[in-house]
């Protein structure tokens, strides 16, 4: 693990790998929302209102995953110190915070013809909107601070800040459990699907593809940061010889 | 033992600290963060009269009677153990029905019949094409070629 921490070893691996992700993540996501779309029938009680579920799910996926890679991201920062680990976090937050928006717009949209309203206060909708506020902290903490001079990692509050928010996901993965609420429960679980193959199959494909992007997205932020803090390197440097 | 791993353990027992702190807090959570209330924990005596709440349950097959005023409905809320009757006049959503599920806005009135403000329709987790189920006519998808 060591050996990837190295910038340079990175850029080696992710300069070459962002094109294949953006595009194989671009096609998949293009397929599955055809398919999604057009291909498969409505559902057989919501009718049509039921397909935003194919960008609904991969974005509540990924601003759940998104967070969870932050806060082991924040973890390595805390323990191991690699360099690495803090320009992760700062490249995955701003994806991250739009695909949770991304979910919660979907749902209000899908909730207005469904359930009757655009917003209710039940647990998983609240922990949702919990995660986008916690992803605007994360933001805020991390654009204010003096990144580029310490190569792009994480303050040590900002680290455990992400370490602690992580306590909201499994809350809103289990909030539908847990407490009675207006969501419906899960519909994919380790058991198996009660999502009907037939309507399920444009659902992997969206999945994946939204993951790859989210992963194209990532690296290339990485990969931006990681420039920016050699700029400032440099800037200094002239800065400093000038001043000699 | 080297500084990192003092670090690691010193990290992992604060999150193990805080888990636990979330755990315990989305427990004692567990009733006043319930969206809605069941017909059985009505039933128990959770619910004073003219108390807002939101009662949630399945709407009881062929339980929907309209009023003589034309906007008044009347059904049963169920949660298989008990049931209450409600009262709601207006509009409901699309998917409101018998055998599905339903929360209302509402409270309690001293007859014993909840008398809704405002009813959503809840959605089960299960998704599947409309030849599988009963889909009523006037929600058909239109036909796709």
């Amino acid at each position: 693990m060591h050996a990837y921490a190295n910038p340079t070893r990175f850029l080696a691996i992710a300069k070459p790998l962002t094109p294949w992700l953006l595009g194989a993540g671009l096609l998949l996501v293009l397929a599955g929302g055809w398919a999604g779309l057009a291909m498969v029938p409505g559902d057989y009680k919501q009718g049509e209102t039921a397909r935003i579920l194919y960008v609904h799910v991969p974005s509540a996926w990924l601003g759940m995953g998104g967070w969870t890679s932050l806060a082991i991201a924040g973890l390595i920062q805390l323990v191991w110190r690699h360099p690495l680990s803090g320009i992760a976090a700062r490249a995955i937050a701003v994806p991250g915070m739009l695909f949770t928006a991304l979910c919660l717009a979907t749902g209000s949209i899908w909730g207005r013809p469904t359930w009757g309203t655009w917003w209710e206060w039940d647990g998983r909708m609240t922990s949702m909107l919990v995660l986008l506020f916690l992803y605007a902290g994360f933001i805020a903490l991390t654009s204010g601070d003096d990144g580029q001079r310490q190569g792009g990692s994480l303050s040590r509050g900002a680290a455990i800040y992400a370490l602690v928010g992580a306590i909201n996901i499994p809350i809103i993965n289990r909030s539908v459990v847990w407490w009675n609420s207006l969501h419906q429960g899960p519909s994919i679980t380790l058991g198996g699907s009660s999502i009907d193959g037939a309507l399920l199959w444009p659902l992997g494909l969206t999945v994946l593809g939204f993951s790859l992007l989210f992963g194209a997205i990532v690296l290339m932020r990485m990969r931006r940061i990681i420039a920016d803090n050699r700029v400032a390197a440099r800037l200094r440097r002239l800065a400093d010889d000038e001043g000699d | 033992m080297k500084a990192k791993h003092q670090r690691l353990i010193l990290a992992l027992v604060a999150l193990c600290g805080v888990a636990g702190a979330g755990v315990l807090a989305a427990s004692a959570l567990r009733d006043e963060a319930a969206y809605f209330r069941t017909p059985v924990e009505i039933e128990g005596g959770k619910a004073a009269v003219d108390e807002p709440m939101r009662l949630g349950g399945m709407v009881a097959k062929g339980s929907i009677k309209r009023q003589a005023d034309g906007l008044t409905i009347r059904f049963v809320a169920t949660d298989g153990k008990a049931s209450v009757p409600v009262e709601y006049k207006g509009i409901v959503p699309d998917l409101f029905g018998e055998e599905s599920g339903m929360v209302a806005d509402g409270r309690m009135r001293a007859d014993g019949i909840f008398v809704a403000d405002r009813i959503l329709a809840k959605h089960d987790e299960r998704y599947m094409p409309p030849q599988m189920g009963d889909m009523p006519k006037n929600m058909k998808a239109p036909a796709t070629t």
